[in-house]
């Protein structure tokens, strides 16, 4: 790829290899297994997958976010299931580096960039969605504790994950009551609802997480009370980008496979790639995904820089991207014609691992909201 | 301890690798050209020894055009300390006697404990370059293990043969090769990535080195491309394909 720093190449380099190695040989595997490998997570953790744009001093690689639209792009054209938990992961890991303390940095970091300790991110509740800040989970200050109770709905990783940032309400006023609270793995009053049975994302968990009166120390909370709704909104911003650069990855495999398909593929005299429609319809696939790639890369940019128009590109940029990774591979399943539908040829997998992008870390009619607003803003 | 990895860059096994035809020399702008996978396992080797003692040095040298430079680069993003690069235009061409007559002489001033090196590289097959730096350092060489470990003052470990496994050892310092049944490397991790350019880089060229200007000894005469792959043979089943299967797989001494 143009415009790519000496270190962006080595890095694109290392992350393909991880991926086509450590990744993509059992992708197919654990997705007809449901198995979540929670030791590969550990090893890319090794490589300082944990903590892409977390600060050096607890153990984060201290990159940019540009750095991490790559690596997502490459991890996800091998498994967008495992991409796409890790950069959830990173999201979670993000926000304990830029809201917690030191203390907190210092217990929680460590764990976190290594990727010994997982992370999951719980906004979401059975009954609230994209209306998120009316999120009825409670926490409930009680001397130098809060005591929280609720159920989260769908939340990645769920059961397997060491720390959980939970969106709880201290106060009753919309989202300035909302306030972020780190709840460890084992605390007494937290369990977990049965694995949901999903259409994609087979090689990571999705489970509800109950609270009943689970009880964790003040120190426990990111920032101040009334910052949760900030924070995770804060969070989703680098996690939209990524989760659109996960979509590009798995719809760049799919148009690859789609490309070498169709010059093999023999039908009405010559393979098929000779049909000027179909090569046209190549190309349109491979200009949504540089379309995609632009966008991305554009909100990466603006993340960096702090750019004040952040929210927006990142909103356009994971609509852009989740709409164009889903369209690409469902497209590369249609042109493999039956073959595309058996599991054996791996796009099936891609079309139903991207799927879900387009509905979840906000949904794009939320992106389309979000922008919209912006655009009729005074 | 101190270890020398010596590093050769190779054209990428994954492309095509074909021979220029004027000089007989492998082409080398045909492809990507990388670290020789069997020298990535002689620097997990290394690696190893410094994973368990933080006080190992390991340094890694290349002689090879300006190109080598990536893959000191690549060493050292996985986690080498230094590198030193033999660069110099008069050395294109070097057979392995001279190649190994240059290293020696880069080799004299490090003070090594142990230098490792693969049995053979992917490109040149000629698996002979470590014993001629050997000899030329007047070091014993302890030549394709499959397994080894390195402790202070002595080299130990297995070379498998076709008719079993032997134990070697010899004390150090020594020159040591690894097979590809060797640990496999690691991954360079980011913060690797991003340092190694920090870390120092010797580059040198002959004048640099006690070295006699020697042409090489051998020359390409001739050389020819391999034959198309023919179609390979089919064995019919007419209730003797075992048979038929196994005396194929003896007769060209595949088992
Ligand atoms: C197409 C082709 C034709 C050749 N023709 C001849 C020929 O006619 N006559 C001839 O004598 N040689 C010839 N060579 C070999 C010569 O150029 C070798 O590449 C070079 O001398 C090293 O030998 P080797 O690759 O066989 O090394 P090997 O002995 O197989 O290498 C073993 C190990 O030695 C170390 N090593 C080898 N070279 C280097 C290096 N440059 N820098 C650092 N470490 C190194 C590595 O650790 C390597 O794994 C030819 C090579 C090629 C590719
Ligand atoms: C596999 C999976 C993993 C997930 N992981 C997590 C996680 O780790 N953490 C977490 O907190 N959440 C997670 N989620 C939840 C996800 O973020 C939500 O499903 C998503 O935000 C949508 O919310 P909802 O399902 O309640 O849909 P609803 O909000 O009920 O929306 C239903 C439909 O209406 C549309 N809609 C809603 N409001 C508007 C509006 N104002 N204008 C136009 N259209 C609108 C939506 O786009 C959608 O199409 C996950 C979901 C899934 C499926």
């Amino acid at each position: 790829m143009e415009n790519l720093t000496e270190d962006q190449q080595s890095i694109v380099a290392m992350v393909r290899d991880f991926a086509t190695t450590a990744l993509a040989p059992h992708a197919g595997e654990w997705d007809e297994a449901k198995h979540f490998p929670v030791d590969v997570l550990a090893e890319a953790g090794t490589l300082g997958m944990g903590g892409i744009y977390v600060a050096e001093d607890y153990g984060g690689s201290g990159m940019t976010r540009t750095d991490a639209v790559l690596i997502f792009e490459e991890l996800a054209a091998a498994d967008p299931s495992i991409a796409a938990y890790i950069s959830i992961h990173n999201m979670v890991a993000w926000m304990v580096d830029a809201f917690g303390n030191d203390t907190q940095r210092a217990a929680w970091l460590p764990g976190l960039t290594a990727m010994t300790d997982l992370g999951s991110y719980c906004l979401t509740e059975p009954g609230v969605g994209s209306d998120a800040a009316a999120l009825s989970t409670r926490a409930v200050r009680d001397g130098d504790h809060y005591v929280i109770n609720g159920t989260k709905q769908f939340i990645s990783g769920a059961g397997s994950s060491a720390l959980y940032i939970v969106m709880a309400r201290t106060q009753d006023n919309g989202s300035h009551g909302i306030t972020a609270i780190v709840v460890p793995d084992g605390t007494p009053g937290l369990s977990f609802g049965a694995e949901e049975k999903k259409m994609g994302w087979r090689a990571q968990p999705t489970r509800q997480v109950v609270f009943e009166d689970v009880r964790v120390p003040v120190t426990n909370r990111l920032g101040r009370e009334g910052d949760g709704f900030t924070i995770a909104m804060k969070g989703l911003n680098g996690g939209r980008v990524n989760i659109g650069a996960c979509s590009l990855g798995g719809g760049r495999a799919a148009f690859d496979k789609s490309v070498a398909y169709l010059k093999e593929r023999q039908a009405f005299g010559g393979p098929l790639i000779k049909q000027q429609h179909l090569l046209f319809e190549l190309a349109d696939m491979d200009t949504e995904l540089e379309t995609a790639r632009t966008m991305l890369l554009r909100a990466a940019a603006a993340l960096e820089t702090g750019d004040p128009d952040t929210v927006k590109l990142c909103a356009m940029a994971k609509r852009v991207a989740t709409d164009a990774g889903f369209h690409v591979a469902n497209q590369a399943l249609q042109l493999h014609g039956g073959y595309g539908y058996l599991s054996e040829y791996g796009l099936e997998k891609i079309v139903r691992d991207l799927r879900v992008h387009q509905i979840l870390e906000g949904s794009n009619e939320i992106m389309r909201l979000i922008v919209g607003r912006l655009a009729v803003e005074d | 301890m101190k270890i020398v990895v010596l590093i050769k860059q190779v054209p990428d096994t994954a492309d095509e690798r074909t021979l220029d035809p004027a000089t007989g020399w492998l082409n080398r702008d045909a492809g990507d050209n990388i670290v020789d996978e069997i020298n990535e396992r002689a620097l997990e080797t290394a690696l190893r020894v410094k994973d368990g003692d933080k006080s190992t040095e390991v340094v890694v040298l290349a002689m090879g055009p300006e190109e080598a430079a990536k893959a000191i680069r690549k060493a050292l993003s996985m986690g080498a300390d230094s590198g030193i690069h033999i660069l110099d235009g008069s050395l294109a061409g070097a057979d392995a006697a001279r190649t190994a007559a240059v290293l020696a002489a880069a080799l004299k001033g490090a003070g090594a404990d142990v230098i490792v090196a693969g049995n053979e590289s992917t490109d040149g097959r000629g698996g002979v370059v470590p014993a001629m730096v050997a000899e030329h350092l007047g070091l014993p060489l302890v030549g394709s293990l499959a397994s080894l470990e390195l402790a202070p003052g002595k080299v130990s470990g297995e070379r498998q043969g076709e008719s079993g496994t032997l134990s070697v050892s010899a004390a150090l310092p020594a020159v040591v090769t690894v097979t590809e049944r060797s640990a496999e490397a690691r991954f360079p991790n980011f913060k690797g990535i991003l340092t190694a350019k920090r870390k120092p880089v010797a580059t040198l060229s002959l004048s640099d080195l006690d070295v006699p200007a020697t042409p090489a000894h051998t020359v390409i005469v001739s050389h020819s491309e391999r034959p198309a792959r023919t179609a390979g043979t089919k064995i019919v089943d007419e209730g003797n394909a075992g048979t038929l299967l196994a005396d194929y797989l003896v007769e060209n001494r595949l088992v």
